[in-house]
């Protein structure tokens, strides 16, 4: 007797959302990049369709990391004093489809600069590449609702990606994306009922659902990596089921988390059975890159250009039908 | 929970006034407001309001789509040609999602409905009874739906078109039978996998109480518990439809949020 193949039928698609603008939609970018509209879990082409493939972000900084990790210099130290020219190698070496600058600089632990500084940063990253932008605050909630609504004042028009808002902190950035015409990223710490519920106090303010991607502070590796994998996972089944709110695309940010863990970093004379160190952190952001797309993920935000490779490569493969 | 809103039935005043003098705002505004509240579903019912009711559920069916041309109805009449011109002039107005309310479960009944549930595409709510009348225990409502199941395969209809009703009682004149009900949801949630949906009418068990509304909202609380996913109802008695929709984020079938109400009103249906 013939076996029937099981398929699951979903019955709600997750939202599309749109990141850049280009130049008759107002903007300046000379690409956009959309994402979203799965009618499937991840790469199941027999269920249903994923209109887009993921796509690689890689992160810029809008300040020197002085802290970046070893094998992170040898690709950017000729470039990361300089947002706009470590994003336009990011661009032309590495093949980013997107920057996300992250405005680091602004932390009040990381020299506390303002938002003309960082109004700055953005317009040069602007100026010098034409993908699509990602703009991240610096993560602390004062500082992001002063800096924030002058960066995306700075970007208007060009449909970034900006973020993030929080629970405890939606309105203002909200408030601003409404205004200037940008995306928001809705964060919520390893937890899918907050995921949730930040996403219906964006949408109670007015901003459309098409305007939202969701990000679950994923971690590097270990428990932060399997917590993150499983709530993208339950959160994009519920999102199919129908639940509108949890039907947004996801980003997974692979850069700064996997290296800040010493797993990633950590000297081979330290860790001798760990291995290479010149090998190791790139296949810990590799490994988290292709294990957050099994989850759902739309937008990796990426560091290491042989992990990028690697992801692209993943990518490739996986939307092969 | 699938809701389907009970309000346009011609046993109500002001539809049956309605339908008497061809005036489609009433129709429209209850269309309108019951799909507001979280209806999933639009019962049509004439009722007695009519004596020719075929033409009159083609009229009630008509007024709906101009209110709400996505609406999804549920043609509710036991006479065929009623069923049939309910079924016909949703198509023609262009309502895709359809169900039938209802048919029981003799052989020569299930064989006229499920026809027209494959010709229309409609959902079929099938009463757990048969030749044999209304159903006083467990077991028969049972048998009268593994029938039920065993014909809607025969008849290549998807499990999840077809909505089993117990059958649910007053519970002011049947109070000893209503513990039936319970077991047998639970036990039609065993018959096949994936189960069909259980569906009861659900204003019959408050019907001619003191407190309608608390009988109704905590049977519907109590049949959810043991497998319950539809219900006709009024979907405009908000702490009805609250406390079915807490009850199915109790049961883990929505993901919790502070606004969680909300967003299961926001949900795609």
């Amino acid at each position: 007797m013939a076996v029937e193949p099981v398929r699951d039928k979903w019955k709600n698609p997750i939202t599309e959302v749109t990141i850049g603008a280009l130049k008759e939609e107002g903007g300046t970018r000379a690409s956009v990049v959309r994402i979203g509209g799965e009618t499937t879990m991840p790469f199941l082409h027999d269920d249903g369709g994923m209109p887009h493939e993921p796509v690689v972000a890689m992160e810029v900084w809008d300040i020197e990391p002085t802290e970046m990790a070893d094998e992170l210099r040898k690709y950017y130290s000729d470039v990361y004093t300089d947002p706009a020219a470590w994003a336009k190698k990011c661009v032309e070496q590495y093949g980013a489809a997107m920057i996300c600058l992250r405005l680091m600089g602004t932390h009040p632990d990381w020299g506390d600069r303002d938002a003309a500084h960082a109004r700055g940063a953005v317009r040069k990253v602007l100026d010098a590449v034409g993908v699509p932008l990602i703009i991240l605050g610096c993560g602390q909630a004062e500082k992001d609702n002063a800096v924030l609504p002058q960066v995306s004042q700075e970007a208007k028009g060009e449909r970034c990606l900006i973020g993030d808002i929080t629970e405890g902190n939606s309105k203002t950035i909200v408030a601003s994306a409404i205004a200037d015409g940008h995306n928001v990223i809705c964060e919520a710490p390893l937890d899918i009922n907050i995921a949730k519920q930040v996403c219906i106090l964006a949408t109670d303010m007015g901003i459309g659902l098409d305007r939202l991607v969701a990000f679950h502070t994923n971690g590097g590796l270990g428990y932060g990596l399997e917590y993150a994998y499983s709530i993208m996972e339950r959160s994009r089944l519920a999102g199919l089921g129908g639940d509108k709110m949890l039907a947004t695309p996801i980003i997974a940010v692979m850069s700064t988390e996997t290296w800040r863990c010493k797993e990633a970093k950590a000297p081979e004379s330290e860790f001798p059975h760990w291995g290479d160190t010149s090998r190791r952190g790139i296949a810990w952001e590799a490994l988290g890159a292709t294990t957050y797309l099994l989850g759902g993920t739309d937008v990796l935000v990426m560091w290491h250009p042989e992990a990028v490779k690697t992801a692209k490569a993943f990518i490739e493969k996986m939307m092969k039908k | 929970m699938i809701a389907i809103g009970e309000r346009i039935n011609g046993m109500f005043t002001d539809i049956k006034n309605a339908i008497a003098e061809k005036d489609g705002e009433p129709v429209k505004r209850w269309a309108l407001r019951q799909l507001e509240a979280g209806a999933d579903y639009l019962d049509v019912n004439v009722g007695t309001a009519s004596k020719t009711p075929a033409d009159a559920v083609k009229w009630l069916v008509e007024r709906v789509a101009e209110a709400a041309p996505n609406a999804a109805v549920a043609i509710d009449s036991p006479k065929h040609e009623v069923m049939k011109a309910g079924l016909q002039a949703c198509r023609d107005s262009g309502i895709a999602k359809t169900m039938i309310n209802s048919t029981t479960g003799q052989r020569e009944k299930l064989e006229v409905n499920f026809g027209l549930a494959k010709e229309y595409g409609a959902s079929v709510i099938c009463l757990t009874m048969d030749q044999r009348g209304i159903p006083n225990d467990v077991d028969y409502r049972v048998e009268a739906a593994a029938n039920i199941m065993a014909a809607a395969m025969e008849f290549e209809l998807p499990t999840e078109s077809i909505l089993l009703d117990p059958i649910a009682m007053p519970v002011k004149h049947a109070q000893e039978k209503i513990g039936f009900i319970f077991e047998a949801i639970r036990q039609f949630t065993l018959i096949c996998s994936p189960p069909p949906h259980i569906v009861v009418g659900l204003s019959n068990t408050g019907q001619g109480t003191t407190q309608k509304e608390l009988v109704n909202r905590t049977f519907l609380v109590m049949a959810i518990l043991n497998g319950l996913d539809a219900a006709i109802l009024d979907v405009c008695d908000a702490e009805l439809m609250h406390a079915a929709i807490t009850a199915e984020l109790i049961l883990n079938k929505q993901v919790y949020s502070d606004d969680f109400i909300k967003a299961y009103m926001s949900r795609a249906r």
